[in-house]
């Protein structure tokens, strides 16, 4: 290797000189003394004495000096072990540095490579979580197949990191590994699997990415993580989206049914998409006329659609595609807009966004019509984008605006573009073939251009009008004869072509020119292009077959010409049409039929857009820009005819909060008890196949049969909701199901209460606009606009309702709703697709590793419990409550936030409210709302605040002051309040439980009436008093529960274990016992209550 | 820099120089015209020729230094890629950005970074062939397939990014990027430049090797960015070479961890400032009579926010309707905006682009200058007249300033005698571009171009007449009408100074005649 380096360096070293010349000239700066170092030996053993020295800046320089050869692509890889000495760096700047040498030139010098491993393995322990990040990335870009089992490892161990960065450089380590060990595929499957579940936006394009990568036919891993995404795509960073879009593009075709069905009759260019699909069509349209939309579908398309307004032209670019390709054709009108915008960007994205509408503009030209003046033509864009707007504007005339074009055309025509004025005469061309108004037009237009100065432009014009006459074969002798006069002037083999063909096929019409322009052509026959020699000879032919009287002699010549040419082809010609048209002894039957076969009526030619043929790739894709498969293309699938079944999506609810639906969900009670059983096996067989595709199809056959239409989705996928349960619970514990037949009644008036509640706060959540963060504002009006989806939902409901047992129908949707808009709400019920919980549960089921996830949830349930924090009378009319919203703090990561609503009971304004006077217990903090200029009378303002508590319920008193008074309030804080919910699964519960015995472990004796042991009593009384995450719990007499506390975020893990008799056990789990046995004291009471 | 043996030949030089043309010009140096042609040759014409060049290729090629040692690079590397245990396989491909080559003008590879396995510098003569079939840098085609890899690459500040694809990927999502790095570059060093590139190099690996991560974008925010990274000022650099402190930063960038990844933390300001430029484009099509075949009006609204802490800032118009079709940097509350038509959001610390919008053209939109043109040749003759006047036509009564025309004469107009009335105009010969730089419109005097213009004798006298590209400014004017009406702040204390600020723009002003 060294001995190669060598020779090569000195290669090298021979441009140098040159190079240095440059640079002198370029730059009087240290990068010019770069070139010197590859070629001098010597001075590289100056860098190696300088990367062992003790100072720092010797090492830094050196360092600096080597990155510069390797940016200028020069061989540095002789100085690897002087380098890899520093990978422990204490300097930032030196490690960095060093990871970029070591990442270019490990794979050369694999054993010294080797050396360095263990820094990093060191480093992935690191407490800082970039140290831990980029170790990770350096280690991963390091490809070295014997650290694969290392890489795998540190993998696992990321991809169940604490920090959403780390993961996130997890899950790009994924493809590393996979691109340096294909085997490892299994393996990290399993990780993508795991990281697909994780929340954090900062995750989800990174995995996704992964995936594609390693998995993308493993579409079943994408199911319960598919609302998910939908839901966080928006908060994703705009690469991601990217990847994301697209890949639920493809997703989406291979799950849902055709959205194109009803609307076929506004274009007929998909018809042969429908010829495949008409038997199908057939069918449904006997069952049911409205074809009603996966609300899966619509969620995705809903949700992309704020992604059109990105500044990233790639993001655009991926949203109008899946409009194009899974929505609806009625709403994809909506992308022209945006797209158009694009082409105010660079020439490049230009390029590519035009190429893309001019494939759309095809087959449907009414999206981009309105738009038709985007297009037009500026004389200083580049060629290549004039032709593309020209390709567009072809593709979008009709008889309307055809008028129009050719005027804008004519300018065209005569632009100093030779180029572009060509493809202008082309587009007329296509414009005459396709527009009969226009042909007779046109075709005098461009008549006028045969006497233009430029040569490229008659040519062109020529061979435009050649097939414009073919399809009006009669009538134009005049032109013809204008042609063949242009022979004479016309230099171009193509045109000259042209013009012979017209003239050998029309020979009759013009029969004193025909044989007078052969006598010319055969003059020049020697010199003429190839091309135009082969004309030449079929012109003599046909004019030997109709006129041999005149031409005999000469087509003789010519063919005695024609056979001593250099070229074989022409001498091939020349021999066949000498064999079939010169009768003699040898030529047989075929000459008889030498005319029919030269002279027969030919087909015009079909003018087409170069971009016809691209249709069938996936738009935006580097295949569709260069029209040939790419590698790696992943071809999008056809619309399947039966959708498969839509319960995969369904995320169970964590195991507690479902046992609040209602069993029965079906119309009737009986038929959902067959239905029940029947999809409890198909859920079981797809489980334990991973290609559910063929049974979840019949699975929605069957319902079809059974007389639903498939539009009561919400049912459908409810009461598949529940089969998913029960086969979940099939894995773990068999009980469920009587369970919740059992708790059924009594769980729907309390879900009644909660929606209520629900409702209320967040109505007062969102009156606080001003200071909320992003992330809470957003969903904030989101849920605006779910409420469309809202009402849709209601009125599905209410037809149910006419049929349906009221009863059971109850919170059917509610849980529906929150199914597919999780994020909308910010205070909700467990938000299934948020909910890692059972799903993390599920996987300890099947991944071996020992990794717990700990994630921060979002709370179960959000009392509506305000606390005084100043009354009216002593506030001298102003009042003010507070409230614990539960949500993280914006202001700060160890804050509780707390919200407070004034009011003004007075009759005048109140100004200047604001808070003073923090008399804060030691290492207490807050952080106070902004002062509020002024509260109308019988006004009320809700502002939000976050007091950091320190983990302790300590009072926080400060003053709340108006322009005239100050009172003294305090907040002292519910032990309950000062914990965030944790989603876990119960096996990490249990080994996290295990770590915190003995004096970190209190406990206590309940009892109580049995009734207040129902699972949803039990969850309502707990959530009620502390903001703790529920924790699915296989065994039905253990309920538990998980948090962290806000500030120093240790675990507190509460267990309830029902008992024999009316008892149970409550156990508390947690390093801060103090906190523990407060809360053990506050729960005792209320669990055991009546 | 003619004479100076360039390793690699230009692309262009080398075009050049074998159609024998007298211009050996390397693209760089000069005033570089906009669009760079080859002078006097129509491609189609020439196409035999063109065909030899590209035929000739590697026979040229293997004379020259360079390229041997490429070959020999090419052979090392296969030789290389293989040993470690496997050969090439399909799946061993990653997605996305492989490899980055930086071009210069005269053809030059100057830096190359790779973020997988390294791919040779060989691959780019592929894009030199390309570069040479275009004959215009401006119709090099983004994305060029090679037999083992695709190319995608841009063109910026006059110098090629061309990034190495090995499998399927959005272009767009690649085109992008590219732009985004280069805009990186632009704001470290002031400008995008080879010779700020090759000043910086360790800066531009440092940069490059965050942005990507196995080809993936890992940090793109310019705000993360410079905590990672500090951008080079000569002080710093003076202290560094004394101190040996470095450049690269040891907080963390908190912004990349949490939600809101375009903004640093712990921004402290001591004057809080928060200025928005409204900035309006025109974009219009004046047909020969001076009616309007197309205008519409683009607009950004720049920030420069300098706010200590983290603002929340909701920036409402008078009139928001206007507003066709918005583009928004990502700190935008999407749904805020659908609700209410209001701009709330948490800025990035510094400059940056809030939002683009447009104003569609079924609104009519006010052209603010006419101009009155007669350009004739006549026929068999070796000369011609020009004669331009500009005038105010709807200023809303605002002066029009800034005016320049630029003209791309025929390839036949060997030069150009004109008296201006009023500032002063070019002509390149070379390139055959007209500029008259006029300023400010005073509307008792029309500004007036006017002179003969010699032509080639013997060559046919151009078919069309140049169109006039049009540049002006109006200070203070949203052409549009849009008004931002308030400005207001939530989150932190204290009172910033607020500013708005409005200016009319020509864009794509262009004028047929």
């Amino acid at each position: 290797m060294s001995g190669n380096s060598f020779a090569y360096s000195e290669q090298a070293g021979g441009g140098e000189a040159t190079e240095l010349g440059q640079e002198a000239t370029s730059t009087v700066s240290p990068s010019g003394a770069f070139g010197l170092f590859s070629s001098d030996l010597k001075k590289n053993e100056d860098l190696k004495q300088m990367l062992e020295s003790n100072k720092d800046s010797a090492k830094l320089d050196a360092m600096k000096r080597i990155v510069g050869m390797i940016a200028k692509g020069k061989n540095a890889s002789e100085l690897f072990p002087a380098v890899v000495k520093n990978v422990a760096s204490k300097n930032i700047e030196i490690k960095k540095l060093v990871y970029v040498y070591l990442v270019r030139y490990a794979e050369e010098q694999q054993d010294l490579a080797l050396l360095s491993i263990s820094t990093f393995q060191r480093a992935l322990k690191d407490p800082n979580q970039l140290i831990r990040a980029s170790a990770l990335r350096v280690l991963s870009s390091i490809r070295v197949p014997i650290i694969v089992p290392i890489m795998m490892l540190a993998i696992k161990e990321a991809s169940a990191d604490l920090s959403p960065y780390v993961r996130k450089n997890a899950a790009h380590a994924i493809q590393k590994l996979y691109s340096l060990d294909p085997e490892q595929k299994e393996m990290l499957i399993e990780v993508i699997e795991k990281l697909l579940k994780d929340k954090s936006t900062l995750v989800a394009g990174s995995v996704v990415m992964a995936f594609e990568e390693v998995c993308p036919d493993r579409i079943d891993l994408i199911h319960k993580n598919y609302r998910k995404l939908c839901n966080l795509l928006v908060d994703v960073e705009e690469w991601g989206q990217v990847v994301i879009i697209h890949m639920l593009t493809r997703y989406a075709r291979t799950q849902f049914v055709s959205p194109w069905k009803e609307d076929d009759g506004l274009e007929d260019n998909e018809k042969n998409f429908y010829e495949s699909d008409d038997e199908q069509k057939e069918k449904t349209d006997q069952k049911k006329k409205p074809y009603a939309m996966d609300p899966d579908h619509r969620l995705l398309i809903r949700n992309t659609k704020p992604l059109l307004q990105s500044r990233n032209a790639a993001v655009v670019m991926a949203v109008a595609q899946l409009y194009w390709h899974i929505s609806p054709k009625s709403e994809v009108g909506i992308i022209s807009k945006s797209l158009v915008r694009l082409l105010r960007s660079n020439r490049e994205v230009q390029y590519i966004v035009l190429q893309n509408i001019a494939t759309m503009s095809i087959q449907r030209k009414g999206m981009f019509e309105p738009y038709l003046k985007s297009f037009y033509v500026r004389s200083t864009d580049p060629t290549m984008i004039k032709i593309l707007k020209l390709e567009i504007l072809t593709n979008l005339a009709n008889e309307a605006n055809i008028s129009t074009l050719l005027r804008e055309f004519q300018t065209y025509v005569k632009s100093q573009d030779k180029q572009f004025a060509a493809a202008t005469i082309q587009t007329i061309g296509r414009c005459a073939t396709n527009i009969s108004e226009v042909t007779d037009t046109c075709l005098s237009g461009l008549v006028c251009l045969l006497s233009n100065r430029d040569e490229i432009v008659v040519a062109e014009s020529v061979v435009v009008i050649k097939k414009l006459l073919q399809m009006q074969p009669a009538q134009h002798g005049e032109i013809i004869k204008h042609m063949a006069k242009l022979l004479d002037s016309i230099t171009v083999p193509v045109a000259r072509a042209s013009i012979l063909w017209l003239i050998g096929e029309n020979c009759e019409r013009v029969p004193k020119i025909a044989p007078d322009v052969l006598r010319k052509m055969a003059k020049s026959f020697t010199n003429e292009d190839d091309l135009v020699k082969l004309q030449i000879l079929n012109l003599g032919a046909k004019l030997y077959l109709t006129n041999s009287k005149q031409t005999k002699l000469l087509t003789q010549y010519i063919l005695n010409l024609g056979k001593y040419d250099q070229n074989y082809d022409i001498r091939d010609r020349t021999r066949f049409i000498r064999q079939l048209i010169v009768p003699n002894e040898k030529s047989g039957a075929l000459s008889k039929y030498a005319k029919k076969i030269f002279l027969a009526q030919k087909p015009a030619p079909l003018l087409e857009s170069p971009f016809k043929d691209r249709d069938h790739f996936q738009l935006g894709t580097l295949s569709h820009t260069l029209n040939t498969k790419a590698i790696g293309y992943l071809e999008l699938s056809n619309w399947p005819e039966v959708a498969p079944d839509p319960s995969v999506r369904n995320v169970e609810v964590i195991e507690l909060a479902k046992e609040w639906t209602p069993a029965g969900k079906a119309k009737k009670e009986n038929p959902a008890k067959k239905f029940y059983s029947d999809s409890e096996e198909e859920e079981d067989s797809s489980d334990s196949s991973s290609d559910s595709e063929s049974e979840s199809g019949s699975a929605s056959g069957e319902q079809d049969e059974e007389g639903d239409s498939s539009e009561d989705s919400s049912e459908d996928s409810s009461s598949e909701h529940r089969s998913d349960s029960e086969s979940v619970s099939e894995v773990g514990d068999k009980r469920t199901a009587k369970r919740n037949s059992k708790s059924k009644g009594k769980s729907d008036s309390e879900d009644e209460e909660k929606e209520n509640e629900k409702s209320k706060t967040s109505d007062s959540s969102s009156t606080d606009s001003s200071s909320v963060e992003e992330s809470s504002s957003d969903s904030e009006s989101e849920s605006e606009s779910e409420s469309e989806s809202e009402s849709k939902k209601v009125t599905m409901e209410k037809e149910k309702k006419t049929k349906e047992d009221r009863n059971l129908t109850k919170d059917v949707s509610l849980l529906d709703l929150d199914d597919f808009n999780p994020v909308s709400t910010p205070v909700v019920l467990p938000t299934p697709a948020l909910s890692p919980s059972l799903i993390a549960d599920l996987e300890g089921l099947n991944l071996s590793t020992s990794s717990s996830v700990i994630s921060v949830n979002t709370p179960v349930f959000v009392p509506v419990k305000t606390h005084v924090l100043l009354h009216r009378m002593s506030g001298r009319g102003l009042a003010a409550h507070y409230f614990f919203p539960r949500q993280p703090c914006i202001f700060g990561d160890k804050m509780v936030s707390i919200q407070i609503t004034l009011n003004n009971t007075t009759d005048r304004k109140i100004e200047n409210i604001h808070i003073e006077g923090k008399k804060l217990p030691m290492g207490m903090q807050m952080h106070v709302f902004n002062p509020i200029e002024s509260l109308e009378p019988e006004g009320s303002i809700t502002v939000s605040m976050g007091i950091d508590f320190c983990d302790s319920t300590q009072t926080a008193s400060f003053q709340l002051c108006t322009k005239d008074d100050c009172f003294n309030v305090n907040i002292q804080p519910p032990v309950g309040e000062l914990l965030l919910p944790v989603a876990m699964s119960e096996k990490d519960f249990k080994k996290e439980q295990g770590m915190l015995t003995g004096m970190n472990e209190t406990s206590t004796v309940i009892i109580a009436a049995p009734q207040n042991f129902t699972p949803s009593v039990i969850l309502q009384k707990v959530v009620n008093i502390a903001n703790v995450g529920v924790v699915p719990s296989g065994q039905d007499n253990i309920y538990r529960f998980a948090a962290k506390t806000v500030h120093s975020g240790s675990l507190m893990l509460v267990t309830v274990e029902l008992k024999e008799g009316s008892t149970a056990q409550l156990i508390i789990n947690t390093e801060r016992t103090v906190i523990g046995s407060v809360l053990l004291r506050e729960l005792k009471p209320v669990l055991s209550q009546g | 820099m003619l004479t100076a043996p360039s390793s690699r030949p230009s692309g262009l030089a080398r075009l050049q120089g074998r159609k024998g043309e007298v211009h050996l010009q390397p693209a760089c140096s000069g005033p570089r015209p906009k669009r760079f042609r080859l002078v006097g040759v129509p491609r189609r014409a020439s196409a035999q020729g063109e065909d030899l060049a590209i035929h000739g290729e590697p026979e040229y090629q293997q004379l020259g230094p360079q390229p041997q040692a490429s070959a020999l690079e090419d052979k090392l590397l296969t030789h290389l890629n293989r040993r470690p245990v496997r050969g090439w396989r399909p799946d061993e491909l990653g997605k996305m950005i492989h490899s980055l080559f930086l071009i210069n003008c005269s053809g030059d590879i100057f830096l190359e970074k790779h973020w997988k396995s390294v791919v040779s510098q060989s691959v780019c003569d592929y894009f030199f062939e390309a570069q040479e079939k275009a004959a215009d840098v401006e119709n090099v085609p983004p994305v060029i397939s090679t037999p083992h890899h695709y190319l995608i690459s841009i063109y910026r500040d006059k110098l090629f990014f061309v990034s190495v694809i090995q499998t399927e990927v959005p272009p767009l999502f690649v085109i992008e990027f590219l732009h985004r790095v280069a805009d990186t570059f632009q704001d470290y060093f002031g400008e995008c430049s080879e010779a700020a590139i090759k000043d910086n190099v360790v800066i531009v690996y440092e940069l490059l090797e965050e942005m990507l991560d196995n080809g993936f974008p890992l940090a793109t925010e310019s705000n993360i960015l410079k905590e990672l990274i500090k951008p080079p000022t000569i002080l710093r650099s003076v202290v560094n070479s004394i101190t040996g402190s470095s450049n690269v930063g040891d907080t963390l960038p908190t912004g990349q961890l949490s939600n809101i990844p375009w903004r640093r933390a712990g921004v402290k300001y001591t004057n809080n400032e928060a200025y928005f430029d409204v900035v309006e484009e025109i974009d219009a099509i004046i047909d020969k009579s001076g009616s309007t075949v197309f205008a519409e009006i683009q607009g950004v609204i720049d920030a420069c926010i300098k706010l200590s802490g983290m603002p929340d800032l909701s920036l409402s118009f008078m009139n928001p309707r206007l507003l066709d079709d918005v583009s928004f940097h990502p700190c935008i509350r999407f749904k805020r905006w659908e609700s209410e038509r209001v701009l709330s959001f948490i800025p990035p610390d510094g400059n940056f682009r809030l939002i683009s919008y447009r104003v569609s053209s079924q609104n009519l939109v006010a052209i603010p200058v006419y101009v009155k043109h007669s350009i004739s040749f006549k026929e068999n003759s070796s000369c011609g007249r020009f004669d331009i006047t500009i005038g105010p036509k709807q200023n809303m009564g605002k002066t029009i300033e800034g005016i320049t025309v630029t003209v791309h004469m025929p390839k036949v107009v060997l030069n150009m005698n004109l008296t201006p009335t009023q500032g002063s105009y070019t002509f390149d010969p070379v390139t055959k571009v007209l500029t008259w730089d006029v300023g400010k419109i005073t509307p008792q005097k029309l500004p007036s171009l006017k002179g003969l213009v010699n032509l080639q004798s013997g060559a046919p006298k151009p078919e069309e007449n140049p169109s006039l590209n049009i540049q002006f400014k109006i200070q203070q004017l949203a052409i549009s009408g849009l008004k931002v009406n308030r400005l207001d702040m939530y989150g932190e204390k204290y009172k910033p100074f607020k500013g708005v600020k409005y200016v009319t723009k020509a864009g794509k002003f262009q004028v047929r005649t």
